[in-house]
């Protein structure tokens, strides 16, 4: 086992990363304001750029579904309770004894167990959630039934406006997580350019500089 | 100067509140009344003498406008050449004979129209309904007052629709809806008393042959003589309908302006038969039929006949308006305010009042000024206390076409208000949608034993008419007794609201209303129940909810932040 630097969120994954960032932003900030939490901005705009921003999140979803399951990169959202435990500890007590984080990335679990976790249930049951409510939100002209679907169209707002309050909750705690472990700074770097420290076995190591050399630097 | 106005005010006020104490028994509701023109600096005008406006020239336009002044003269027929006008014609009846001699099947047809009978069978409620019997709260009923009210009915002479020969088509009055000279004016069928009988004097004879040479198809000269002055006056009653229409700007009326479109009234209300469309006591809630293909009929006036039901552009906004289309009528966004132009709309009015004199006389204030700078009538001892308003933002009901009336039998609760005039339909009614509505708000006569309305004798050249003898008692037990109504003997004032569908005075799509202006908490459709409403509903739980967690994440950080930093500075030691 040694550390290496690796190239381990690729143009696509940091492409779908931010810009996906961008769109929960916008999504947030419109939709509260057609909600009528904030003034900030015209109506009728801040619905034009949540659809926008919503039908191209939504693309994005597919791409990235199709990516996962054909790069094979699913495998990194599968649930363990192998270390779980550990960082769990880590974040409730160790953190402030100053204790290193206990996971270290690997080329294939590239999240911690509880950051696996955590992001599986919002791509499983958060996003679902919020893509299916948010489209029966927009195509309410398709399916309503005028009265007789009054009851429907109360009941697609109150989910989608549960699913936005849920997403603001991870967006809060996704961002403080950042300043845990390593810096504000480490964290974010990778997402940006890539390339992380993580510990290789031996054959992943030489697998790498063998078949896939431009994704390990020395 | 201020002083001796405000004197003279003071004189006036103690003159007013003298003068009704003698009969304030009859109406104790009365005594609370604030004076009614201590506060106005208009001088009052001793008289009741009104209807300039009506009987003057009215402006010409072309019967039929922009949409087929492209392909020329419609008309296969000069009148003005037919040796039947040639005249000379000494009264309305012989120019109708000489109509009806050619157009032998126009009597037949409008025999059925209620513009001749006055009288309407509501299809839905069953409700026998119409001028003729109707009572609204304005002047409150034609029913007894025809010789006033039937100006503008369009037939000659109707005096009284209980011994009127309806039969008799020579008494129709073709020239009101197809003249175009806009000098044809009716004078009341009988003289009013000697306070009202000024109304019409020194008018000018009419010249029957050229009016009767001059006729076309209707324009607005001829529809608006009449429904721009409903209610006694300029744009009184229905607020989307005034003399404005007559020469609109773009601004004002889309479809009418002169620099626009420039519609007749007849484009979108289509006749055949004497019989057109578009009424107000039964209306298209919701037009499923949209427009029709080429050559189809098309018995509706609704905005779906032309533009069908996906108006809007197939843009991302223009598909999110479309999806409005089933449950807002397009009214509700594109006429933003009613009574626009310059001419103001009657709000309210209070017939508690009426009947104070001054020296002996009825009188008059002027105590608005509307936007074009002519003065309103803000009291007549003739109707009472009005109030006034200029582009108004309507009300919104849902509405599914159907009107329920309070009709001179509907027994009614009299502890409160009484809707004359009820939209009928809810959030739950598929055929209903969002509609604008001009509400407005009178006090006036009921019986108090019955709890009815009551039908009141206005005009006539008798002691029993209200305008001239200021009597209320009297003139409800005429008005009743004419029509062997019972009458408990006691009259009361009740309040009552009626509501005016806004049709009229679209505004061009730039002005049509914001989303905000209903997506929004405290927005036009605050009060409208039984839908949810993106913007203006909400769980307020769920938002509780939601936030409470949203600051509990942020305060959990902030204890474990600072729980970090300070076990980190403890280290450090």
């Amino acid at each position: 086992m040694a550390t290496h630097k690796v190239l381990i969120f690729n143009r696509f994954e940091r492409f779908w990363h931010w810009t996906q960032a961008t769109a929960i932003f916008a999504l947030l900030f419109t939709g509260f304001g057609i909600h009528g939490l904030h003034d900030q901005g015209d109506f009728g705009t801040q619905v034009t750029v949540h659809v926008v921003a919503a039908l191209y999140l939504m693309v994005l979803w597919v791409f990235a579904i199709f990516w996962h399951l054909t790069t094979g990169t699913w495998r990194h959202y599968v649930p363990t309770t192998q270390g779980l435990f550990k960082v769990a500890r880590y974040y409730a007590v160790d953190i402030f004894k100053g204790a290193d984080h206990p996971y270290r990335k690997h080329f294939w679990r590239k999240h911690n167990p509880l950051q696996a976790l955590t992001y599986l249930a919002l791509k499983v049951v958060l996003f679902p959630v919020i893509w299916i409510s948010g489209l029966a939100y927009l195509s309410y002209g398709l399916w309503s039934q005028g009265a007789a679907t009054n009851a429907g169209l109360t009941w697609v707002a109150l989910v989608h406006t549960a699913a936005a309050f849920a997403m603001a909750v991870f967006i809060i705690l996704h961002i403080y997580l950042l300043t845990t472990g390593h810096s504000f700074r480490e964290h974010v770097k990778p997402m940006v350019t890539g390339y992380d420290d993580i510990d290789l076995s031996d054959a992943e190591a030489a697998y790498l500089k063998q078949d896939e050399p431009q994704r390990i630097r020395p | 100067m201020d002083l001796v106005r405000r004197s003279g005010g003071i004189i006036c006020v103690c003159l007013c509140l003298l003068v009704p104490a003698a009969w304030a028994t009859n109406a104790p509701e009365e005594a609370s009344l604030p004076p009614i023109d201590a506060e106005s600096h208009y001088q009052a005008e001793l008289g009741i003498s009104e209807y300039k406006e009506t009987a003057s020239e009215r402006p010409v336009d072309k019967s039929v406008t922009r949409l087929s002044e492209r392909k020329g003269p419609v008309s296969t027929t000069d009148h003005s050449k037919l040796k039947e006008l040639q005249g000379p014609f000494a009264s309305g009846p012989e120019v109708t004979k000489a109509c009806l001699s050619c157009h032998n099947e126009a009597g037949h047809q409008f025999a059925k129209n209620k513009h001749w009978t006055w009288h309407y069978e509501h299809p839905v409620t069953g409700q026998q309904l119409g001028k003729g019997v109707l009572i609204n709260n304005f002047c409150t009923n034609a029913r007894g007052n025809e010789g006033m009210c039937a100006q503008c009915h369009a037939g000659y002479g109707m005096a009284d629709i209980k011994t009127y020969d309806f039969n008799d088509h020579n008494n129709m009055d073709c020239l009101i809806c197809h003249e175009s000279t806009g000098t044809y004016y009716k004078t009341p069928p009988t003289q009013g008393n000697k306070a009202c009988s000024v109304m019409f004097e020194g008018k000018p004879a009419i010249d029957l042959n050229r009016v009767a040479q001059s006729v076309t198809l209707p324009g607005r000269n001829n529809c608006g003589a009449c429904h721009f002055y409903g209610g006694g006056g300029d744009n009184v009653k229905h607020g989307d309908l005034s003399s404005v229409l007559f020469k609109p700007s773009r601004d004002i009326d889309v479809h009418m302006g002169e620099d626009g479109e420039n519609f007749s009234c007849i484009i979108c209300h289509v006749g055949e038969g004497h019989e057109w469309s578009g009424s107000r006591y039964n209306m298209v809630g919701k037009d499923t039929k949209g427009t029709g293909k080429p050559g189809m009929p098309r018995d509706t006036a609704t905005c779906e006949s032309c533009h069908g039901h996906d108006p809007h552009p197939a843009s991302l906004t223009g598909i999110k308006l479309n999806d409005h289309t089933d449950r807002v009528a397009c009214e509700s966004c594109h006429i933003p305010t009613y009574a626009r132009g310059g001419v103001a709309t009657k709000t309210d009015w209070d017939w508690r009042t009426a009947g104070r004199l001054k020296d002996g006389e009825g009188f008059k204030l002027e105590g608005y000024t509307q936007g074009d700078g002519k003065h309103r009538h803000t009291y007549k001892s003739i109707k009472g206390t009005f109030e006034y308003g200029e582009n108004l933002q309507p009300s919104y009901a849902w509405f599914n076409g159907v009107v329920d009336y309070t009709t001179i039998d509907t027994k009614f609760d009299d502890s409160k208000p009484v809707i004359i005039n009820q939209p009928l339909g809810s959030a739950d009614d598929p055929n209903a949608r969002i509609w604008p509505f001009k509400k407005m708000h009178t006090v006036q006569p009921y019986d108090k034993g019955n709890k009815t309305l009551v039908y009141m004798h206005l005009w006539g050249n008798d002691p029993d008419a209200f305008w001239g003898n200021y009597n209320f008692e009297r003139a409800i037990n005429r008005g009743m007794a004419d029509d062997n109504i019972p009458y408990s003997g006691e009259y009361g004032f009740i309040e009552t609201y009626s509501y005016w569908p806004i049709n009229h005075m679209v505004a061009p799509k730039e002005k049509a209303l914001g989303c905000a202006e209903c997506h929004s908490r405290q927005g036009r459709l605050k009060d409208l129940e039984g839908f949810y409403m993106p913007g203006r509903d909400r769980s307020v739980w769920l938002d509780r909810i939601g936030i409470f967690a949203m600051l509990a994440a942020l305060a959990g950080i902030l204890l474990h932040a600072l729980l970090r930093l300070t076990f980190r500075a403890k280290r450090k030691h």
